[in-house]
């Protein structure tokens, strides 16, 4: 199965820069579906990346984080090849994970 | 109107069982305030919190001051405020956590992000806003709240159905 992260991590010699986008539906809770049925809560709630088993940015999310969400962070070291890990979980109890290199 | 009024009922139990949670913690030898960058578990209790006062205590404990360190970049005007683009950085030393709030949402934080040492304090995401609203961003460096506010115009809300 396709994982559901998309990672970018690109390594400029002193810092990596990571933008990852998740496909999820991050459903607020507060959104009614088409029979006016409230869709219920649904997002992601910690997306983690670790590199060299150290985790070196820990995102906490609410159900405001856009639908298929997207962040931009940059860590010190990192260098090209490295393998840069990143899981999430969401409220649900559903997760994934996926390992990208550094390129 | 039966729906809501259980809804109501289900987040006040939830909340008083996170009180509880954090009242049975509090009588650990655990300082409040540590709770918030220290370790990796989920803020649930903060989450809940309507507004972004309430948010931000339950989260650091504390409150934050306004500085001209912390750079908020948000639109002035949201055309989609299902899909906001807001970033925030920081020319503070020490930085251990950024957080999101946007105030008119129904729960006012939106994302918190735990900086370990040697993560730059700088982070771009995308954010879901109901209506007009203040944008806070928190930057905690050393132990102390920073923040930087920004009024964002929504054209187009983000939550409704």
């Amino acid at each position: 199965m396709a994982s559901t992260i998309r990672v970018r991590a690109t390594s400029s010699g002193d810092n990596t820069e990571v933008q990852a986008l998740v496909q999820h539906p991050m459903d607020s809770g507060y959104v009614k579906d088409a029979q006016g049925a409230i869709i219920p809560a649904h997002f992601i709630q910690q997306l983690t990346f670790e590199h060299a088993g150290k985790k070196v940015f820990v995102a906490d999310w609410g159900p405001a984080v856009a639908k298929d969400p997207y962040v931009k962070f940059s860590f010190k070291g990192g260098q090209k090849g490295d393998d840069l890990k990143i899981s999430w979980v969401d409220n649900k109890g559903a997760s994934d994970s996926t390992i990208a290199k550094i390129g | 109107m039966t729906l809501s009024l259980d809804r109501s009922i289900v987040t006040r139990r939830l909340i008083l069982r996170g009180a509880a949670a954090v009242a049975l913690i509090g009588l650990g030898d655990l300082p409040l305030p540590a709770l918030a960058a220290a370790n990796d578990r989920y803020p649930e209790d903060a989450f809940k919190q309507k507004s972004d006062a309430d948010a931000i205590k339950s989260l650091y404990g504390k409150s934050a001051e306004a500085s001209d360190k912390v750079k908020l970049d948000a639109p002035e005007i949201a055309e989609n405020g299902a899909v906001v683009p807001i970033a925030v950085t920081t020319t503070l030393e020490g930085v251990t956590s950024i957080s999101f709030l946007v105030s008119e949402n129904p729960n006012a934080l939106a994302a918190s992000y735990v900086i370990p040492e040697g993560t730059l304090p700088s982070v771009a995401n995308r954010l879901k806003m109901q209506k007009t609203s203040n944008v806070i961003a928190i930057v905690e460096a050393g132990g102390k709240l920073y923040s930087a506010t920004k009024e964002v115009k929504v054209t187009v809300g983000g939550c409704g159905g």
